[in-house]
């Protein structure tokens, strides 16, 4: 049970991901159905036969000269996001209105930017195997360096942490900052997270040979794994104002468990997932039927999507609309959280939901209204379900001012 | 602000400190503290196909918590958990980096997915059979104090008991010498919303820019400076002399943590 969380506006956010930088193009593409993924020819992974979902830009997004040590695809990912929707002018408000102490920094990665000492080791000293020079292990590798340089760009003064739960990462950081605020130890939160393509990655789950060859296809009865893609995704947290229009976001309901069953796989019933979910709902005082749309996990390997299927059937029976966005960006890991976060705000905001791409027939083992084309709707409250290995859960509600 | 809670076990295992128990006499500086080489024994409590998986990290997690359970009698399956390093399985990173470098890039399933910053709280929980809330976070060198403020947050907010699970181990060369962490080392606090028979002390937490309350014995001093986890041993520190104290502990310098520690026995 998790009673922590009141509601609180997501008063500002941004994603970039493979539909584009910032909201315009990611709404865009959602509603076109448009999805981002294409086959992999990332830095030197030209081995691996499957489509990744690949940000445009990232080399080309330099950080500026005092934060260069902090260079990295990740941190460019990070920078690149914090310039879309006006989202740092919204932090420098927000810093100047609360003071910098009485900010909170919570971000989520599961790789950091471990590409930088990937690419560090194949540059290894011949003669004694040392690491470059150049390679600065704290501001790029370390899980932390995400959250490091996002307070750094804002010259923050408050708490701030990384949550690395593998693809719950980004989720989890809505329910860390919310128990923050209602504590009374910061005022807002800048959550979200940023996951970047690496070869740990790629090479990882191709050995667990969970990657399709083709775009991914979630809930698809002939779904053969997933698409690797990257994100960033920022939400500016802040306790709700009395004057809110209708059309703000807020987040109502956090929930977080574990499953307590294997590194790799799902518990089979879903039974963690499950519990998140009704925690959630819990937190935000609301019943199943509450809740107008689903954006799943989905990451269209068999057995999340079967044990996912299942769960959400168990909760909420088998009428509540629901997608999986990641036909369309991949499966973006410790972004996902955080990128799915924005993608219900802008389906709350602009009165849709999600189709659901790539998915031909949906598994007519899994009793769940999928949807494979967008609908029309004004949806008040959904929710969204991020799962990682080493069994953790967390579902996130979020809604309309009612 | 400040957040309270009741500090009912202790977990703790570094070189030199094989327990909570043995460690107290030399924290209180009543014993004297000799440093000999870590030796941290494979997680009985998981079953013999995961036991072989774990790494370092994933021992010392395991160890510290289970003691800090055990010492405040209290059951894992109903304590939310948080764990926080620094790092993560860093023998594993290297070898991963390695493959990654070499001309042939396959990698060990295994290896992925314990390269994940949780592999801990994973291990735990199935050791544990813990399906409640479990999170993993990572604040570099503010790793301890990142992990108290929520595992504070959580207790306060929550009011539900929370298992603060903070661990480091050193990566093997080439990294070393990025990244020099001398051992491998751990601490776990079990925090209670409310004061039982087993509370050792009341504990408050709050920010503080004062400067960081250094160790009397200048070789665990040593480990204070150069373990982000054993930035927390001022804390433990303070409990082992069992009076009312208060320490400042590093954090996100200029920003610390002042603790306020109060017996209960």
């Amino acid at each position: 049970m998790q009673s922590g969380v009141t509601p609180l506006h997501l008063s500002h956010f941004t994603a970039t991901s493979c539909l584009g930088h910032g909201l315009a193009p990611t709404l865009a593409a959602l509603l076109a159905q448009r999805g981002g993924l294409v086959p992999c020819a990332f830095e030197t992974v030209t081995d691996l036969a499957t489509h990744v979902g690949e940000v445009d830009g990232v080399d080309e997004a330099r950080l500026p000269a005092d934060l260069a040590e902090y260079e990295c695809r990740n941190n460019r990912l990070a920078w690149l996001a914090l310039q879309q929707d006006g989202f740092s002018t919204a932090v420098r408000a927000a810093a100047a209105r609360y003071g910098r102490r009485r900010i909170g920094v919570l971000l989520g990665t599961s790789t950091s930017g471990i590409l930088q000492t990937e690419q560090a080791y194949r540059r290894r000293d011949p003669a004694d195997g040392a690491l470059p020079d150049d390679f600065c292990y704290r501001t790029t590798h370390n899980t932390y360096s995400a959250a490091d340089f996002v307070r750094t760009v804002f010259r923050l003064g408050g708490p701030a942490a990384v949550v690395s739960t593998a693809c719950s990462s980004s989720a989890k950081v809505f329910a860390s900052a919310s128990r923050m605020i209602a504590a009374g130890l910061i005022d807002a939160a800048i959550v979200g997270g940023v996951d970047s393509l690496c070869l740990t990655t790629l090479y990882g789950f191709n050995s667990l040979e969970l990657l399709s060859p083709e775009p991914c296809r979630p809930y698809d009865a002939e779904r053969a794994g997933l698409s690797i893609g990257e994100a960033a995704a920022f939400v500016l947290l802040e306790r709700t104002a009395d004057n809110l229009d209708a059309n703000a976001v807020l987040l109502l309901g956090a929930g977080e468990s574990s499953d307590a069953h294997h590194m790799s796989s799902p518990h089979p019933e879903g039974m963690g997932a499950r519990m998140a979910m009704a925690a959630a709902l819990d937190a935000a005082g609301l019943a199943p039927a509450d809740i107008d749309y689903i954006n799943l996990h989905g990451t269209a390997t068999p057995s999340n999507d079967a044990a996912e299927g299942r769960a959400v059937a168990a909760l909420f029976g088998t009428q509540v609309p629901c997608s999986s966005t990641k036909g369309a960006t991949g499966h973006t890991l410790g972004a996902a959280g955080g990128l799915e976060a924005v993608i219900c705000a802008l389906a709350l905001q602009q009165g849709f939901l999600p189709g659901g791409i790539n998915t031909r027939r949906v598994d007519p083992g899994i009793p769940l209204h999928y949807l494979t084309g967008n609908r029309q709707a004004t949806p008040s409250r959904v929710l969204s379900n991020s799962f990682g290995f080493g069994g953790t859960n967390c579902s996130l509600v979020l809604g309309r001012p009612q | 602000m400040k957040f309270a809670a009741y500090l009912d076990g202790i977990g703790l295992l570094g070189p030199g400190l094989d327990n909570w128990h043995a460690a107290q006499p030399m924290l209180a500086g009543l014993a004297p503290y000799e440093p000999r080489p870590l030796v941290v024994p494979a997680p009985q409590t998981l079953p013999p196909a995961e036991r072989r998986r774990t790494g370092l990290s994933i021992r010392i997690a395991l160890a510290v918590g289970q003691e800090a359970c055990a010492n405040g009698q209290l059951d894992a399956k109903r304590m939310a958990a948080v764990f926080s390093s620094s790092g993560a399985d860093n023998d594993n990173c290297d070898a991963l980096c390695q493959a990654l470098a070499s001309e042939d890039r396959q990698v060990s399933p295994t290896r992925f997915h314990n390269s994940v910053h949780n592999a801990p709280a994973g291990y735990w929980g199935i050791a544990a059979g813990a399906m409640t809330p479990a999170t993993v976070l990572c604040a570099y060198d503010a790793s301890f104090g990142a992990g108290l403020l929520e595992a504070m947050a959580q207790v306060m907010v929550e009011r539900v008991g929370t298992l603060l699970i903070t661990y480091d181990m050193p990566y093997p060369e080439p990294m070393h010498a990025k990244r020099p962490l001398p051992t491998a080392f751990g601490i776990a606090l079990a925090l209670m919303p409310t004061q039982s028979a087993r509370s050792l002390a009341r504990i408050e937490v709050g920010l503080t820019d004062a400067g960081p309350d250094e160790l009397a014995e200048p070789a665990l001093e040593v480990l204070r400076r150069t373990l982000p986890c054993a930035r927390g041993l001022p804390l433990l520190q303070a409990v082992a002399h069992g009076a009312d104290e208060q320490v400042v502990l590093d954090y996100l310098a200029p920003l610390r943590l002042a603790v306020t520690v109060a017996p209960c026995r």
